[in-house]
């Protein structure tokens, strides 16, 4: 049962990391020097000017809801893949290959027309 | 983990291990990676902390401990401190996944007054059916943790350079996904001891009724993907940040990226999240084109077989192939590592927008094509 596992391996790294954190802070040294400007956010040695979370570029969204829509696309094409070779032994080969045919069909049109509606242009 | 007490301490103790052993395989290749870049740019690198400056591992090491514990006040501290931690997490979760060598036999044996049944211990963290599926998966939760520290330092800079991060990050898993449909067509299953076992003996090519054996090459993946091998190996290098495609970094305009804030221990815990990153990467790289642990020109089989004859006990024949098998797949792995720091040191990274069409118009479209070409050979070499 690789569940176990997993969840085992993944609490103990979380443990793991947080204790090297503590250790970290407790053997590291002690600031000496207290100013309210140290603990800024570093923004090249001037004041920070701007507002810390604005103004974020709307490609970035766009690029995520381009990139979950390929992805699933993507993952379809997995489990055909597995069984590609069983079915063209089992004799479903034509049908098989055919469909997904149209699919990628699909596919490529929709990369096509992303990439000609310059969903995709960064500047 | 197992069926009794015996098997599942032994399971925990090899998860623990090789989570261990990517950890201490980081310092490992930091020095490598200074000592190979010194190489190849005709300078000394680290030469004076101990024999070949390899005691400056220990010595950054302490360093690292020592520097003080630093949070920005506009730090949302909860997420500021639980990145780094979670940035180990998907790395080691993926690794125990991949299968490192062929399994260990131990005989039924007598401890503490009670009968321990024969076990067979695997090489690797856990086997998984769906291998690629899940390793895929959870190594592109690191975007997650990039997006925490980015989000969590309150930095403009750490904010913009973890949004980059992760849009290159989830627009070359498209052509990473993509590039190993080829490669699960080829071998028909998710599972990565399937695949190991399919590579073995003389490269052979079926072709309708015709087969053209080539008994000088082992019978690798890399000889009927050669395209997919290329676009997997260059969409783990934008998988793992690396020049040249580490604009998550980008010096010049962003400072650090999403780790400005980050000093100490905690960098070096994105450190490893990073490293790690490469070692599924040569990992994944060796068990799709390059035959995984198996020896070339000898099948496991073989190996086994010689092993028995030399050993004369199940056991000690099923460690000794395990260890024989271990040391080859390490030499590929190693191997794949060096091609990560050669490549660094190589080549001059990309601008944003480049990075981007290179993801989108080039390795995605090559992607497909590929697929397409390896469906259409497939179906007309063995209808």
């Amino acid at each position: 049962m690789p569940l176990g596992g997993v969840l085992f391996i993944t609490v103990f790294i979380a443990l793991f990391g947080a204790f090297l954190l503590w250790f970290a802070a407790k053997v590291g040294a002690k600031p000496t020097y207290r100013d309210p400007v140290k603990f800024e956010p570093y923004e090249c040695g001037i004041p920070s000017v701007e507002k810390k979370d604005t103004k974020i570029n709307v490609k970035f969204y766009l690029t995520a809801i381009l990139f979950i829509l390929f992805d699933i696309e993507i993952i379809f094409m997995y489990p055909w893949a597995t069984t590609f070779r069983d079915s063209i032994a089992t004799g479903n080969g034509a049908f098989v290959f055919g469909s997904m045919l149209i699919f990628l069909a699909i596919f490529i049109f929709g990369l096509f027309w992303e990439i000609k509606s310059k969903a995709l242009e960064w500047d | 983990m197992g069926h009794d007490i015996f098997e599942i301490t032994v399971n925990g103790i090899k998860l623990v291990l090789i989570f261990l052993l990517m950890v201490q395989a980081v310092p490992m290749l930091v020095w490598l990676e200074r000592r190979g870049s010194a190489f190849i740019q005709n300078r000394f690198g680290p030469n004076r902390v101990g024999p070949l400056g390899l005691l400056q591992l220990g010595a950054d090491a302490i360093k690292f401990l020592t520097k003080e514990n630093f949070v920005p006040t506009s730090a949302k501290k909860a997420l500021f401190y639980a990145a780094p931690v979670f940035a180990l997490i998907p790395g080691a979760v993926a690794f125990s996944a991949i299968p490192m060598a062929t399994p260990v036999y131990i005989e039924a044996f007598e401890m503490f007054g009670q009968n321990w049944g024969p076990y067979r211990f695997l090489v690797q963290g856990y086997e998984i059916g769906v291998g690629i599926v899940f390793i895929l998966g959870v190594s592109s939760l690191a975007a997650y943790t990039i997006l925490m520290a980015g989000w969590g330092s309150g930095n403009k800079f750490s904010l913009m350079g973890a949004l980059r991060a992760s849009a290159q990050t989830i627009s070359y898993e498209l052509a990473l996904g993509l590039s190993i449909v080829g490669v699960i067509m080829m071998f028909g299953t998710f599972n990565l001891t399937e695949m190991i076992n399919a590579q073995q003996g003389p490269l052979t090519f079926k072709w309708m009724e015709y087969t053209v054996t080539a008994n000088w090459l082992p019978n690798w993946g890399i000889f009927f993907q050669p395209l997919g091998a290329l676009l997997f190996f260059t969409a783990t290098f934008a998988e793992s940040n690396r020049l040249p495609f580490d604009l998550a970094e980008g010096e010049s305009e962003l400072v650090a990226g999403f780790h400005t804030e980050y000093g100490g221990f905690k960098m070096n815990l994105f450190f490893i999240g990073e490293y790690a990153h490469m070692m599924i990467a040569s990992g994944l790289m060796t068990v799709f084109f390059f035959g995984g642990y198996s020896i070339p020109y000898f099948s496991v089989a073989d190996v086994q077989a010689w092993a028995l004859s030399v050993t004369q006990s199940e056991m000690s024949a099923s460690i000794l192939s395990a260890l024989l098998h271990f040391l080859s797949f390490n030499i590929k792995f190693g191997f794949f590592l060096w091609t990560f720091i050669w490549v660094r040191w190589t080549l001059p990274r990309f601008r944003y927008d480049q990075l981007m069409d290179l993801g989108w118009k080039t390795m995605l479209p090559w992607a497909l094509a590929n697929t397409i070409i390896t469906a259409f050979i497939i179906y007309f070499a063995t209808i």
